[in-house]
């Protein structure tokens, strides 16, 4: 049976459009799919929700689909994202219309709604990752939302729709739906389940598998970064997976650069845990079979635990901040006299936690191993958080004073306070999600 | 020799897990890494930044090991206060780790 092609379009929200225009162009794609939803993204966009009853989707979606919608429709590529984020029903009303006005006429978009459990966990009080219980936090609470398996994004395609917008569902699961509908798998068929949560995890960060993140000047080198391309996966009815991109785009596709991606964000590689599948990668060898073509093969799966994770956001304070910057001979030294004058100073406001870090010297990973030379310019990074608004603006105001208040040549002050959002998770029983698909059309030309 | 001349990392979150694939560049330094790149040498190199356990996972198809390092991102994505909130760089932050002597690579 001839494989089904698959674009990746994005790999976060605020993703590059070009490269997804391209590949919708010219990638001859049964499917293009955008993997927009950060584990912190859905909680800005359900405080967006709050306030728009109408908003709460992924802010790119309008620009994406302006960009795509018109190319996918000529081509007969269907797309499927989760940009819904929040406001899935939303999302997709305002595709429709979008469609209407792009003269896309007679285009169904579909919704993919129920992973917002808050309901279910107000009255069910699940236990939290972090050592709390739900009822804890109740009362600070923003969201949660369970991720969702491919059972209604397969639901949505049998259905007849060419765009499919979602909400939370589990990333590799976008990119498994398509292949459930077209190759007929069945939803124990765990081998083939394991197989195709493969080909979704490599393609669901874009631009990483062609060799974005990847350049080491030296070591990695990736020829025409500026211009990388997205990938293409080919996958066939047994679960054959096959990566590859455009010719004349930048980036490469290399064993090495799909290893990293198999890898990424995976704790045991023998239990990828799925809604659908536990994903087995622990066999899984890199083969390159052409220039920015590899193939993936030793990839199966096992039965799915029952369980589904579910993301819940919630108020934490407020975080304040401020920066100022150092130069020229002893500039370490006087960002390490503000330090410690900062410090002082931040004392009294009894900070819930805080930190000051010297960028350049320590922030990233702490004091160094064995001596360094001095860098010429530093920048001192004071951070904390309070259940106090103003408290937590006074890191910013310290860190201003030390122009006048401060050792010499302090530069750059910067400052700023915001209202902080706080993740934690728990592990709920499958059944308690229930999603449901709803049906839009934009209107005929 | 540090580990950057035999191998290249990636680290990803989840939550406050931080996950760090160490890869040989060429596959017959595997059986180095095995040896070199211990849980307890990965837990000791970046112990200011690793509060909770480190667990080695390897894959020989790969040539590769995955390291998980729990409560490693002082809260996760959200609520972390450091410069690094995903804990992006540790890759990079590992790659400076020292590995064996030139005698080890025999063969390689």
């Amino acid at each position: 049976m001839t494989a089904i092609r698959i674009g990746a379009g994005a790999g976060f929200s605020g993703d590059r459009i070009g490269p997804a225009v391209d590949l919708a162009r010219r990638g001859e794609l049964d499917f293009l799919i955008f993997e927009c939803l950060a584990e912190r993204t859905i909680a800005q966009a359900q405080l967006n929700r709050l306030s728009d009853s109408e908003g709460g989707f992924d802010p790119h979606l309008e620009a994406r689909m302006r960009a795509v919608l018109p190319i996918c429709q000529a081509n007969g590529t269907r797309i499927i994202s989760n940009m819904g984020a929040a406001n899935p029903l939303a999302a997709a009303r305002h595709v429709a219309r979008l469609a209407t006005e792009l003269g896309v006429g007679g285009l169904c978009v579909a919704a993919v709604t129920g992973d917002d459990v808050l309901a279910y966990c107000r009255s069910a009080l699940p236990d939290l990752d972090n050592g709390l219980n739900f009822a804890d936090i109740a009362p600070r609470v923003i969201s949660a939302n369970a991720y969702i398996g491919a059972g209604p994004v397969v639901r949505a395609l049998e259905n007849g729709a060419d765009v499919v917008l979602t909400g939370r569902v589990a990333d590799p699961a976008l990119f498994l739906a398509p292949l459930i509908h077209r190759f007929g798998w069945r939803m124990d068929d765990w081998d083939r389940l394991g197989k195709g949560t493969l080909a979704g995890h490599l393609l669901e960060c874009a631009g990483q598998i062609c060799g974005g993140y990847f350049a080491d000047p030296g070591f990695n080198d990736v020829p025409d970064l500026a211009n990388l391309g997205f990938p293409i996966g080919l996958i066939d009815a047994e679960g054959g997976v096959e990566i590859t991109k455009l010719p004349g785009t930048g980036g490469a596709i290399r064993p090495a650069t799909v290893k990293e991606q198999i890898l990424y964000e995976i704790l045991d590689p023998a239990r990828y845990l799925q809604p659908d599948v536990i994903a087995d990668f622990s066999n899984v060898a890199v083969e390159q079979i052409g220039p920015d073509h590899v193939r993936v093969t030793g990839a199966t799966g096992h039965p799915r635990t029952g369980k589904v994770k579910a993301t819940i956001s919630y108020h934490d304070g407020y975080i304040g901040e401020g920066q100022i910057s150092y130069a020229g001979p002893g500039a370490v030294a006087r960002a390490e006299l503000a330090r410690s004058v900062i410090r002082q100073r931040l004392e009294p406001l009894g900070l819930r936690e805080g930190r000051v870090d010297l960028i350049g010297v320590d922030a990233l990973h702490g004091p160094l191993p064995g001596a360094a030379a001095a860098p010429n310019e530093v920048r001192l990074r004071a951070i904390g958080r309070s259940d106090d608004k103003d408290a937590a603006s006074m890191i910013g105001q310290e860190v201003e004073a030390l122009y006048t208040n401060g050792p010499a040549g302090g530069g750059g002050a910067w400052k700023s306070v915001r209202a902080a959002v706080s993740l934690c998770s728990a592990l709920l029983d499958e059944r308690v999600v229930d999603p449901d698909v709803t049906f839009y059309e934009a209107q005929p030309t | 020799m540090i580990l950057r001349d035999i191998a290249h990392c990636r680290s990803g979150d989840k939550g406050n897990t931080l996950n760090i694939a160490v890869i040989a560049r060429d596959p017959d330094d595997y059986d180095l890494l095995c040896r070199e790149v211990t849980q307890e040498r990965v837990a000791e190199f970046l112990r200011d930044k690793v509060k909770g356990r480190v667990t080695r996972y390897e894959v020989p198809t790969l040539g590769a090991l995955n390291f998980v390092l729990e409560d490693a991102l002082s809260g996760g994505v959200v609520g972390s206060l450091t410069l690094d909130t995903h804990g992006k760089s540790m890759s990079s932050a590992l790659l400076g780790l020292p590995i064996g002597s030139s005698t080890d690579r025999d063969g390689g």
